[in-house]
């Protein structure tokens, strides 16, 4: 595996075609480059739905789950993707059977069950790896991630599961988006909200677990929660607010990339780095906007 | 009987006993009004902050303690100043959390790279937390620490009950809510810094969630739900570590979790029995649980 810091001279210059060019002179790159965009595409848009459900732990969870399911399968000799994808439907599931707070007012017992999930899949995790021995050396990269040695196989394998959630997605984007908005409505209308939420967490789940199995979970996490954050702050138009999403995460991935090819340091923290930044940048001109007085209309919020 | 006391004969499981007892039983307090408050995220967070605090102090080459609970505090203290009434939202939690972890793998890199005999395993080991490795100096800090989180816990019980119940009503009466967040987080960050250092963030989320679940579960009355939560995750620990002293092979953990995670599997069929025997009255609708009254 070829890394930035062996490949050589790479210097930032002001030839800015020539930096493109540079950029993608390494086939390791071009490959990098297609994951982050098919990742930044899958989870910006699954993240716009997943911010706006206010399921941001959940998501986090399941990004999560999917180290302990991998170790547990290498260790009993199966797999790993038999391991990933049964631990993030497992939890998936879980959460799709917990009674859903309204807009996150009042007590629920939702947090606590999902951090002992959490909590409880880690442990489990840390089991496997201790009993299997040797798996170790891999954890810091699943936990944090570098998708600067990807395989081709790889990138097909990202892309096809990358389509197939974004299909799941479209096709209930419309009955999802009402059961978001106002779940008392939607289901007096007849519109399966609860199926919807189990598929939703399905979707959001097994994207997570295939993605962060290449990129690490930390990317394919700031990418949820990130872009949309930032874009529901914007606009609280849903069609402008999930466009934005999409073009913030694939700006931020792109960018994040290039950093982390001139520099010696990990895409993760170039990638969420800029995505705070968008964020704070997002809650500080409507913060400043609303002072002057202005009309501000977002952001986008769910009705209680 | 002999094996027990063989366990508690060794200087490590000594430490291991008691600074780990009294995390668990502070975890536990402050994890009810996590529970409570639906701030387990925040916890999460909290927990993910001390780490790349604890590995942003080694890569530059400050004592790990000062990074630890620098970092806790303030990430504690903008999250609630981000959020309303000193309350962090789910949105404004998870983007400072992807932050975090960004900065944890810069700091990681920071220090794998500048310190040649570091290994990467720094931040494993952060991570999960080594209870038998506790020296006798931290051993101390981290009881020190637990006892005053547990005592200045029970002080502010009733105010912060009242707050987290109905802050409206308790502004009105002239309870300082947003203070109350803010103190609030600030305990659960340093919590956060001191459970992270001794036990891993990893056993501080479950001890955080699981314990005030199950006793959310058996109980609505809140005082005794605050001390049963104490008691649970308190047992759980030292259950654990038995079970991990008695089957080597189990890393303390996993032990642990796996009775804290009972614990709260346990009470969700004993709550559904205790709940039975007083149907709701006809007219008044289904009985609700503690905070959802609005």
């Amino acid at each position: 595996m070829t890394g930035p810091a062996t490949v050589g001279q790479t210097r930032l210059s002001w030839n800015l075609p020539g930096d493109l060019h540079q950029l993608v002179a390494y086939h390791f790159m071009v490959n990098a480059f297609e994951v982050g965009t098919v990742t930044a595409v899958v989870a910006g848009a699954i993240g716009w739905f997943m911010v706006l459900r206010r399921q941001s732990f959940a998501g986090h969870t399941l990004a999560v789950v999917a180290f302990p399911g991998a170790a547990g399968a290498i260790w009993l000799g199966l797999n790993a993707a038999v391991g990933y994808f049964g631990f993030a439907a497992g939890a998936a599931l879980v959460f799709a059977a917990l009674p859903r707070s309204p807009s996150g007012k009042g007590f629920s017992e939702e947090s606590a069950v999902i951090g002992t999930v959490q909590a409880m899949a880690l442990a489990a995790g840390f089991l496997f790896v201790s009993l299997y021995r040797g798996f170790l050396d891999s954890l810091t990269g699943l936990l944090f991630g570098s998708f600067l040695g990807v395989t081709d196989g790889q990138v097909l394998l990202v892309a096809l599961v990358g389509l197939a959630s974004l299909a799941a997605l479209g096709l209930m984007a419309r009955p999802l988006f009402f059961a978001t908005v106002d779940e008392d409505v939607a289901r007096a209308r007849g519109v399966p909200v609860r199926l919807l939420s189990t598929v939703f967490l399905l979707v959001l789940g097994l994207a997570a677990a295939e993605v962060s199995q290449v990129t690490g979970s930390l990317l394919v996490f700031a990418l949820l929660v990130m872009p949309a954050a930032a874009a529901q702050q914007v606009t609280a138009r849903p069609g402008w607010s999930f466009t934005l999403t999409v073009l913030l995460s694939l700006v931020v991935t792109w960018l994040g990339l290039a950093a982390a090819y001139f520099s010696i340091y990990p895409v993760g923290f170039f990638v969420t780095t800029f995505g705070f930044a968008t964020y704070l940048l997002a809650v500080g001109s409507r913060g400043l906007l609303a002072r002057r007085g202005r009309q501000v209309r977002g952001p986008l919020v769910v009705a209680g | 009987m002999s094996g027990i006391a063989h366990m508690l004969s060794d200087p490590f499981q000594q430490r291991a006993f008691l600074a780990g007892g009294l995390i668990a039983l502070s975890a536990g307090l402050v994890g009810y009004f996590v529970v409570l408050r639906s701030q387990v995220f925040t916890g999460d967070a909290l927990s993910h902050v001390a780490t790349a605090g604890a590995l942003g102090a080694l890569a530059v080459g400050v004592d790990l303690r000062i990074g630890l609970f620098g970092c806790c505090l303030a990430f504690g203290l903008a999250m609630a100043a981000l959020g309303r009434r000193g309350r962090a939202d789910d949105v404004v939690v998870g983007s400072v959390f992807a932050w975090i972890l960004g900065l944890g793998a810069l700091f990681l890199t920071v220090y794998t790279t500048n310190h040649s005999g570091g290994n990467s395993s720094a931040g494993v080991t952060v991570l999960f937390g080594s209870i038998f490795g506790l020296s006798a100096s931290e051993a101390l800090l981290a009881e020190g620490l637990a006892l005053a989180v547990a005592l200045v816990l029970v002080a502010l019980a009733r105010p912060l009950l009242f707050a987290t119940l109905d802050d409206a009503v308790a502004a009105a009466r002239g309870v300082p809510v947003r203070l109350l967040g803010f103190a609030f987080l600030a305990l659960v960050a340093v919590t956060a810094g001191e459970a992270t250092q001794a036990v891993g963030s990893l056993l501080l989320l479950g001890l955080l969630a699981a314990p005030a679940g199950a006793a959310h579960r058996l109980t609505d009355r809140p005082f005794r739900a605050l001390w049963l939560s104490g008691a649970i995750s308190l047992g759980s620990l030292w259950a654990g570590l038995t079970l991990a002293f008695a089957v080597p092979t189990l890393p303390p953990s996993f032990a642990i979790m796996s009775f804290a995670s009972g614990s709260y599997l346990l009470a969700l069929p004993l709550s559904h029995l205790r709940r039975r025997p007083s149907p709701p009255a006809p007219g008044i609708g289904p009985t609700t649980p503690l905070g959802s009254t609005r």
